[in-house]
């Protein structure tokens, strides 16, 4: 068939996609936030000059326009090749990325954006992205669109047509119990919202002269903390300190992982959701995902239970309880996360199989290296002690350090392992956060061996297995030599053989 | 598993490399002597004190400068194949990389100002990995011009190298 050749320009635009026009609601309220120090500012200046609420008006109506601009100037196709990105009315950016180079595609929905049925999609193209900031991100699409786009990115299969959108089959893989929620306590969340939290109380105190000590409850607090003796005091504000990381890490967890489904859809793609306030959709292409990380927090280990991670190319690699897209279960029973790896990796050998143990001269290096650094930082403490007079408790409290430091040296080496099981390179390291990794064989691009003079001395090395995928690097700490190299031979057939003595 | 042994990569680099390394760590030791010589300037009471951190530097500079470079340039080391990149660097911590040609993704060559006052160059070749760039310090500019592009007409990357 032929056609009057049109403009090639016109015809494209045709295809060209805006966000929701809903959006036109949400960008003015939070270009709106985003401005309030700059708000702030015009209305301090203006009000020396006797007219700050004008200022502050004009300030605000800049700012709404800004936000009614966003959604006029953003647009978006997908052509048989490509998914085209255009924003920004003075500085024009096209952002095109293959769409065999697209990855994941995250589906996220802050409260706002859940009132008003709208959602927010990252599409993930692969390593570049890890810094975050400048990707494909498309703010405010109806959740309709934002799944159908989903399916159109994740499911583009051309040997066999395209199922009509939701009619795809869904196998569920997990689901959260709520009585997970008892594990919340026992991962590093907890306290790492208590520390912000105090962290904003502080400069609360400090610059918005607001004087804790004055507030009621607070101060009765202290007043009883000064009739005790000082003993009793430490014990009372560790246990009241427990109490509110526990809290703090509970109500984490809900808010994080509410509703957590994972589920395989047809063409082998997985789909994380998840989310109380905030709801997060997360899907990872099938052959993006190349392995699956078990990790074990100290305290989360101690109770029997552990997480467990994606490790796939064009994910960010994230910190904290959320950790970016790559959860594939929250910290659960040990048992129900083996079964979600032995599913993600197709086959459960890779997490359960005995893994080989390191040479003895990894539990010497283990051994030196906590008891050297515990008995330094001992002697430290004490002379503190002893030039200004601070209490001695604190040189005891750094002794019970010194006397952790051979069990942890002995967990630590007890942690460490590698093998290779049903094509996947497995190797597990560390005590206070252990991890077991499983990454694909073929999903390794490299390998380096690192040795330290020490290491050479007792003949160990570091083997470093290289991906594009997860943390980029997947160690094997202090291996024996021989093993290292028949390690890689083996993970990579051919590759160092040409280099062989 | 087998009895595989790694020997070291074939080519070593340019042998200038040790002068270039030299010069480099003694900058670095020129700045430490500056940052001393301020505090004895500022804080001229104890001249014993200042004497002796002077001279102990100055022995641990002598030794860095005389071991390092050479020790470098014995361990320095690089060579490429129809199918992969090999090399070996550092000194006191010792690192060998091996990647194979089809998963390279860029070459580059990049020369700082003392390497070029050394005619020196170095060749970063990067793989999908942040993790895993190779890196070969000290060649002559016309053996990394050539290694480069070697390097390129042999990487026929199929797919996206991931």
């Amino acid at each position: 068939m032929t056609t009057a050749v049109t403009d090639p320009l016109a015809v494209a635009d045709a295809h060209w996609r805006r966000l929701s026009p809903r959006m036109l609601l949400i960008h003015p309220i939070i270009e709106l936030g985003r401005a309030v120090p700059a708000l702030i500012g015009l209305l301090v200046a203006g009000s020396s000059s006797g007219n700050g609420s004008a200022w502050g008006v004009i300030g605000a109506l800049i700012v709404i326009a800004l936000g009614v601009l966003r959604w006029f100037t953003t647009r978006f196709q997908i052509t048989p090749e490509q998914i085209q990105l255009r924003r920004g009315l003075v500085r024009r950016v096209t952002i095109a990325a293959p769409l065999d180079r697209v990855r994941t595609v995250d589906v996220t929905a802050h409260l706002l954006h859940r009132a008003l049925g709208l959602a927010k999609v990252v599409i993930g193209t692969g390593t570049s992205d890890r810094k975050g900031r400048g990707g494909l991100v498309l703010d405010g699409l109806s959740s309709t669109a934002a799944s159908r786009l989903r399916g159109e990115l994740l499911h583009r299969d051309e040997s066999h047509p395209s199922p009509a959108p939701g009619a795809s089959e869904e196998q569920e893989i997990a689901r959260l119990d709520p009585s997970w929620v008892r594990y919340a306590p026992f991962t590093l969340s907890g306290a790492i919202t208590s520390v912000a939290v105090l962290g904003f109380g502080w400069r609360l105190n400090n610059e918005a002269h607001v004087n804790f000590s004055r507030l009621g409850p607070l101060r009765t607090i202290r007043d009883q903390l000064r009739h005790t003796s000082a003993l009793l005091d430490v014990g009372a504000i560790m246990v009241a300190g427990i109490a509110i990381v526990s809290i703090a890490a509970t109500i984490g967890y809900a808010l994080a992982f509410w509703g957590f489904r994972l589920t395989r859809h047809d063409g082998g793609s997985l789909h994380v959701s998840r989310g109380l306030i905030t709801s997060r959709a997360t899907s990872i292409e099938a052959r993006r995902l190349v392995g699956a990380e078990i990790s074990e927090p100290l305290l989360l280990r101690a109770v029997g239970g552990a997480r467990c991670l994606a490790i796939a190319t064009g994910l960010r690699v994230g910190r904290g309880a959320e950790r970016g897209g790559q959860v594939l279960l929250p910290p659960a029973p040990r048992g129900v996360v083996m079964s979600v790896a032995a599913s993600v990796l197709g086959s459960a050998a890779p997490e359960s199989t005995e893994l080989v143990a390191h040479p003895r001269a990894a539990l010497r290096r283990r051994l030196v290296r906590s008891v050297t650094g515990s008995v330094a930082l001992s002697v430290v403490f004490g002379a503190l002690v002893v030039l200004t007079g601070i209490s001695p408790y604190v040189w005891f409290a750094s002794l019970g350090l010194v006397a952790l430091a051979v069990p942890l040296a002995y967990d630590r080496y007890r942690s460490l392992g590698h093998a290779i099981v049903d094509g996947y390179v497995v190797t597990r390291i560390g005590s206070l956060v252990r991890r077991r990794s499983a990454l694909s064989g073929e999903a390794i691009i490299g390998w380096n061996f690192s040795s330290s003079f020490f290491q050479r001395r007792a003949g160990l090395t570091t083997l470093t297995a290289t991906t594009a995928a997860g943390k980029q690097a997947y160690d094997v700490c202090d291996i024996a030599e021989d093993d290292a190299i028949a390690f890689a031979d083996a993970a990579s057939p051919g590759l160092l053989a040409q280099f062989a003595a | 598993m087998s009895d595989l042994r790694l020997r070291a990569p074939a080519n070593r680099v340019s042998p200038t490399a040790r002068w270039y390394w030299a010069i480099r760590a003694l900058l670095g030791w020129l700045l430490v002597f500056t940052v001393e010589t301020v505090v004895w300037l500022a804080t001229p009471e104890s001249t014993v004190g200042h004497i002796f951190v002077l001279a102990a530097t100055l022995a641990l500079a002598t030794l860095h400068l005389i071991v390092m470079p050479q020790w470098r340039y014995r361990v320095h080391r690089w060579e490429t194949t129809d199918t992969a990149v090999y090399t070996q660097s550092g000194w006191f911590t010792q690192e060998r990389r091996i990647a194979p040609l089809a998963r390279i993704q860029t070459v580059d060559t990049h020369r700082g100002p003392f390497e070029q006052l050394f005619g020196l160059a170095n060749v970063t070749v990067t793989t999908a990995s942040a993790a895993g760039p190779l890196h070969i310090h000290g060649l002559t500019l016309a053996t990394a011009e050539a290694l480069v592009d070697e390097l390129i007409h042999r990487t026929h990357a199929g797919g996206d190298g991931t």
